[in-house]
């Protein structure tokens, strides 16, 4: 039973870094994802990103217009995730909660 | 560009990655899994993710352990298998 | 912890590294347009340091840092300045989270999309802070009558 589970993962890591050698290298201009025109014929957004973050925002890093101004709605679900985690923590976990539901 | 330390950071990922899986000290797997997250931080900065590369290393070496070390410290510190 | 840690080294080197901590944090958040950082990232940093505190010092003095009872509400209060400027923006007449009607005068729309997202900026790290100081504290709590 153990050989067969290092060989699957054996096997399995050797997919993988198969499947790596069909990727583009990294920072190529030529690859498919860097041109302005995608696969089907629609232009790509990054380039658009890329040509007017400073003029829209006035703000000369791209990735906090993209995240804070272009994708705003994204960054508001991550932090009402992030809140009903911590709200999650406070209904289960408080203590003074626990003692009420106790005494009632 | 700087493969060869890439390959260097590559190889000490697999290390703590295995430590931090097969260790029976439950702290000690905590420290290995900061270590991981900390090169995997290094190797996001190394790719040019400047802000994925912080975020983990924020995140990933600093709250999370907290958080395990905080945890181990309320149940057990040994594990049963 | 509860009782506050004996050794001086790390009473000494929680004490000297804290704020400077809390500074970068600041810096982070407030710095983001220019360079890596960003809300979420310097919220993690404040909470950082003032988890150190918590976890060198004893319970009366990191009461004083930031007391347990706040964590909760900062942390809505930070979500309530996202939706408001999104809802500010609303009432103005554009869309969800469009910036660039907020109604400060005398700007163009590029200065008003930049302040547009420092304000988000603030209330992500506000947020994210409080938030994960929540989540120490809860965890940490004992339970010290034991009919449960």
């Amino acid at each position: 039973m153990k050989y067969l589970t290092f060989m699957s993962i054996g096997v399995f890591a050797l997919l993988l870094i198969y499947a790596a050698y069909g990727l583009p290298y990294r920072g190529d201009p030529n690859a498919l994802v860097n041109q302005e025109i995608s696969l089907t014929g629609t232009p790509v957004a990054s380039s658009y990103y890329i040509e007017n973050a400073m003029k829209d925002a006035n703000t000369p890093n791209m990735v906090t217009t993209v995240l804070g101004d272009y994708r705003a709605f994204d960054t508001l679900g991550e932090e009402v995730v992030i809140f009903a985690a911590g709200i999650i923590c406070f209904l289960l976990l408080n203590r003074e909660r626990k003692r009420e539901a106790r005494k009632q | 560009m700087h493969w060869e330390l890439e390959i260097v950071l590559y190889i000490f990922l697999v290390i703590s990655a295995v430590v931090s899986l097969h260790v029976k000290d439950l702290l000690t797997a905590v420290v290995s899994l900061s270590v991981f997250s900390y090169i995997l931080a290094m190797l996001f900065v190394s790719m040019g993710a400047i802000d994925v590369g912080f975020t983990e290393a924020v995140v990933g070496a600093g709250i999370t352990g907290v958080l395990y070390v905080v945890m181990i410290f309320r149940t057990t510190r040994r594990t049963n298998d | 912890m509860k009782h506050g840690s004996s050794s001086p080294i790390i009473l000494l080197l929680s004490r000297v590294l804290s704020p400077y901590i809390m500074l970068f944090g600041m810096y982070v958040i407030f710095h983001g347009h220019y360079s890596p950082g960003g809300g979420f990232q310097g919220g993690a940093l404040l909470a950082s340091s003032i988890i150190l505190i918590r976890i060198a010092m004893e319970e009366k003095v990191h009461q004083l840092h930031f007391n347990k009872a706040y964590g909760i509400p900062l942390g809505a209060v930070g979500v309530l300045i996202f939706f408001g400027v999104g809802f500010i923006s609303l009432i103005m007449g554009g869309y969800f989270l469009d910036y660039s009607l907020l109604p400060f005068p005398g700007m163009i729309t590029a200065e008003l999309r930049f302040y547009g997202i420092l304000l988000i900026e603030v209330g992500v790290g506000l947020a994210v802070m409080t938030i994960l100081v929540a989540i120490y504290d809860n965890l940490l709590e004992e339970d010290d009558d034991e009919s449960i």
